[in-house]
């Protein structure tokens, strides 16, 4: 494939993201602050996202298992799960945080359960969007083109 | 009585006839002494006399002449031998003497006779002078009087003033009786009488022109005598007198300044001529003199010549009074078409804010519209009149817009603005058609494009948006590849734009932007008429292409405003095309001066804010929020630390420190607190650095809160590069509290 072709598919897929949800105007302000002096940004940002995302949902999951849940705590972890969503974009995983707290807010722990489950299902989805975002940038790359500005 | 031997025998002396003898004798003596005296004397008187020694001769002759009859006087009675002697002597000398004034008298006579001569000859030559003299002294007297005449017919240029003068001049000059002037009319078959010196009025005498007398006259410059009888000379009726006097006639050319060439004198062909007539008075049996006519024809030049000048003032007058005229008509036309336009103009402004209200409405209320809960259905519809009122907008916009340039009192909005960013814009509004259509798009800002540029940033974003959607709008697939990099020199001096010579200055660069795409392409005669008003590529244009053909007019125009040139590029239908146009910007400068009016919003009039170094410390315990607004202010230039919780922001914080992000989510020790802390350790205010708090909680207790708690100002997260970036503007330049959205 060309590097015409790569771009391309890069193209459509990165608006497709955009399109169902899955990443909204804040990943583009993430990608604006990538430049020269700091080339990887976006991915050392969302690789970040993933390693805290991951230790806050398992933190979320032996709260929500106690018997006797601490709705507190948990509150304040979905803060951050929402915190750090929002920050990088991630549309879908910060809409269902804000329904988390919300179901924290009533001492909902049934919704907060089911939350939970969202809230993993949506991560997993953008992880792996994100992934293969990442993977088709590398072939781009790799194939001599630019990733300047993309939509 | 002696005998003695003469021949005749003596008688007696008669008494009578010996007194006789003797009284002659003594009167000739008389004489005889007398005359030389009389000569001695008149000679004496006289100064010249050249013959003095024939005189003396002639004297001495006389006078022993007459001693001799004296002497004879005693030789009548008897006489002694010595009166004899004395007698033979002075016979013998008076008869030398004689005889030697007699040779004498051979040569001096004719020289006398000659002298006579020549004094004749002087005589006559005197004469001769005396008369040529009195011709010259004539002779001047007519130069005078032509000089005269010539200044007083040169000295107005009024035709009618000029043969008026003419006439009365050579009246009085010459004494004449009557003087005329025969002008040829407009046919040019007959001479109509126009001015005469006695006749007052001179109406309806016309004569032929063909007449023998009057062809003898004109063919000749010289002045001819003419009978007094013939037609042109009987301007008045003969009023009993015996002989009138003589004519003379002459012509007088009319000149006309095409009659000139440089280097030849006027030809006889084209001539007119009018014709002057003098009459000397009648009776008085004068005749004309050679040097009157010769005034006379001097005159009759000198008029032609006065009248060629005064015709030529009068053309020259008509020509100036034509102009007077036609300047009044252009002023007015001129006035004319002010108003005109001033009416089209105060009509299209009229027009434009009558259509652009209605049309606000529309649009307006129809983005409203599609905010609402809607089937899917009035959703399409609702877009589609949201579309088609944009076009419709966009067309009333561009309308106006091309009779203001056209005009040419469109003025460009000159600011500063961030260039990147305009290229930016125009990806993202192009993005939604582009990605519809599949199509790629991509930017590729050269590395050396300055952020920032001075020019109407407004219209070079039209102009940009317009080239690109073209390249969208003709593409059906493909690929359209937008390039930005500052202009060479060299380049600027395309075989493309012969017209085109930039100037390069320091202040000012060239953008030179490029589109390309891989669409249907132009053919190659199509090219030139592209940017024309309101053509559209007929090849291409279907039922949905839609627009008015003024884009790339308008386009051309801007760009020309922008001293710049546009043009396009295409191998052919099919072949896609690129676009290209320079403009010139000026380079802005690095400085703070438009950071005074700031409006977040708005992102024109930036400046290049210089955050390098700007010592900021940020608090924040979410890893990745930290992570990116870390990059969000580095990005920015500043010099950031970072801390994850507000002991450790305490601890660290300095007097170096410009700003302090607080993040208003971190758990433990509360921003607020932190505030409050920093508030007591740095107490004057230009020692503290700024507090700026982070949230993402809308509410607005949380603002009181932090505006409380002595925070300088709030960021509503998400943070975007420009939010962040005005607010520090905004805090650096007012030092003062504020919020931002």
């Amino acid at each position: 494939m060309d590097v015409g072709q790569l771009q391309r598919r890069l193209v459509d897929y990165t608006a497709s993201l955009f399109r169902e949800g899955f990443l909204d105007d804040q990943f583009t302000q993430l990608q604006q602050l990538q430049d020269e002096s700091n080339p990887d940004f976006v991915f050392e940002v969302v690789s970040l996202f993933f390693d805290d995302s991951e230790k806050l949902l398992n933190d979320l999951t032996i709260a929500l298992e106690q018997p006797g849940v601490d709705l507190k705590r948990v509150d304040a972890h979905v803060h951050q799960l929402k915190g750090s969503s929002s920050s990088i974009g991630a549309q879908r995983v910060k809409n269902v945080c804000i329904a988390f707290r919300n179901f924290c807010e009533e001492q909902n722990i049934e919704g907060c359960v089911r939350c939970l489950q969202q809230v993993k299902h949506e991560y997993a989805l953008v992880k792996n969007k994100l992934e293969t975002l990442f993977r088709l940038e590398q072939q781009v790359l790799a194939a001599g083109g630019s990733v300047t500005m993309m939509e | 009585m002696e005998s003695c031997n003469c021949i005749e025998p003596q008688w007696p002396a008669d008494e009578l006839l010996m007194k006789y003898q003797y009284i002659s004798d003594f009167f000739i003596a008389l004489a005889y002494f007398s005359i030389p005296l009389e000569l001695i004397y008149f000679v004496k008187k006289s100064a010249v006399f050249p013959y003095r020694w024939v005189l003396v001769q002639f004297g001495a002759f006389i006078v022993l002449c007459g001693a001799t009859h004296l002497i004879n006087l005693w030789t009548f009675s008897t006489h002694s031998r010595t009166v004899a002697v004395v007698m033979t002597t002075a016979k013998v000398l008076t008869a030398v003497v004689s005889c030697a004034t007699a040779l004498m008298l051979v040569h001096i006579i004719p020289d006398l006779l000659s002298v006579k001569t020549r004094e004749l000859f002087l005589k006559n030559k005197a004469a001769a002078l005396d008369r040529e003299m009195g011709l010259i002294r004539t002779q001047e007297e007519t130069g005078r009087h032509v000089r005269m005449l010539t200044h007083e017919i040169r000295s107005t240029l009024d035709r009618h003033t000029i043969l008026k003068t003419t006439l009365v001049e050579l009246g009085r000059t010459l004494a004449l009786e009557e003087c005329a002037l025969w002008m040829p009319t407009r046919t040019g078959l007959e001479l109509q009488l126009s001015y005469t010196l006695r006749h007052q009025n001179p109406v309806g005498f016309t004569v032929p022109i063909q007449l023998p007398v009057i062809n003898q006259v004109f063919s000749t410059s010289r002045a001819v005598k003419i009978s007094p009888s013939s037609p042109v000379a009987r301007i008045r009726p003969l009023t009993g007198k015996y002989i009138p006097g003589e004519v003379v006639a002459v012509r007088v050319p009319l000149l006309h300044l095409s009659n000139f060439q440089i280097n030849d004198w006027p030809e006889l062909s084209t001539k007119r001529y009018a014709l002057m007539v003098l009459m000397l008075p009648s009776d008085s049996a004068r005749q004309w003199h050679v040097h009157e006519l010769e005034l006379v024809e001097v005159v009759a030049d000198q008029v032609a010549v006065a009248l060629s000048h005064a015709a030529i003032l009068e053309e020259s007058m008509r020509a100036r009074d034509m102009l007077l005229e036609q300047n009044v008509a252009l002023d007015l036309a001129r006035r004319e078409a002010e108003t005109a336009i001033c009416a089209r103009n105060d009509f299209l402004a009229v027009m434009n804010h009558e259509m652009r209200t209605p049309m606000h409405a529309i649009i307006a209320l129809s983005s409203l519209l599609q905010e609402t809960e809607l089937t899917p259905e009035q959703r399409l519809m609702v877009e589609t009149i949201l579309k088609s009122s944009n076009l419709l907008a966009t067309l009333i916009n561009d309308v106006l817009d091309l009779s203001r340039l056209e005009d040419g009192s469109l003025e460009l909005d000159i600011g500063t603005f961030n260039l990147h960013s305009v290229f930016r814009e125009v990806v993202n509004l192009i993005k939604p058609i582009a990605s519809v259509k599949r199509l790629l798009v991509s930017l590729n800002l050269a590395h050396d494009l300055p952020e920032y540029a001075v020019g109407d940033e407004k219209r070079l974003m039209q102009t940009i948006l317009n080239v690109v959607g073209n390249a969208v709008k003709f593409s059906k697939e493909g690929n359209i590849l937008i390039s930005a990099c500052i202009a060479k020199a060299e380049s600027l001096r395309d075989s493309h734009i012969p017209e085109f010579s930039p100037l390069l200055s320091d202040k000012h660069f060239y953008l030179r932007v490029q589109v390309k795409d891989s669409g249907s392409g132009i053919s190659p005669q199509d090219i030139p008429k592209i940017f024309n008003k309101f053509t559209q590529n007929h090849a291409t244009a279907n039922r949905n292409s839609s627009g008015t053909g003024l884009g790339l007019a308008i386009c051309k125009r801007f760009v020309s405003l922008m001293k710049g040139h546009i043009w396009i590029e295409s191998e052919g239908l099919g072949k896609g095309c690129t676009a290209v146009f320079i403009v010139r910007l000026g380079i802005a400068e690095h400085s703070h001066d438009s950071g005074h009016h700031f409006i977040p919003k708005l992102q024109a009039n930036h400046v290049q804010a210089s955050f390098s170094g700007l010592k900021v410390l940020l608090m924040d315990d979410n890893g990745i929020t930290r992570m990116v607004t870390k990059g969000l202010l580095v990005h920015l230039g500043c010099d950031v630390t970072v801390v994850t919780s507000g002991d450790e922001c305490l601890r660290v914080v300095t007097q170096e420190h410009m700003v302090l992000f607080l993040d208003l989510s971190i758990t433990g020790m509360g921003a607020y607190e932190v505030a409050v802390c920093v508030h007591e350790r740095f107490p004057k205010r230009h020692e503290r650095p700024l507090l700026v708090a982070l949230t993402g909680n809308t509410e607005k207790a949380t603002k009181e809160n932090c505006l409380r708690a002595g925070m300088d100002g709030v960021i509503l997260k998400p943070v975007s590069l420009e939010k962040m970036r005005n607010v520090l503007l905004e805090l650096l330049e007012h030092q003062a509290p504020r919020e931002v959205q």
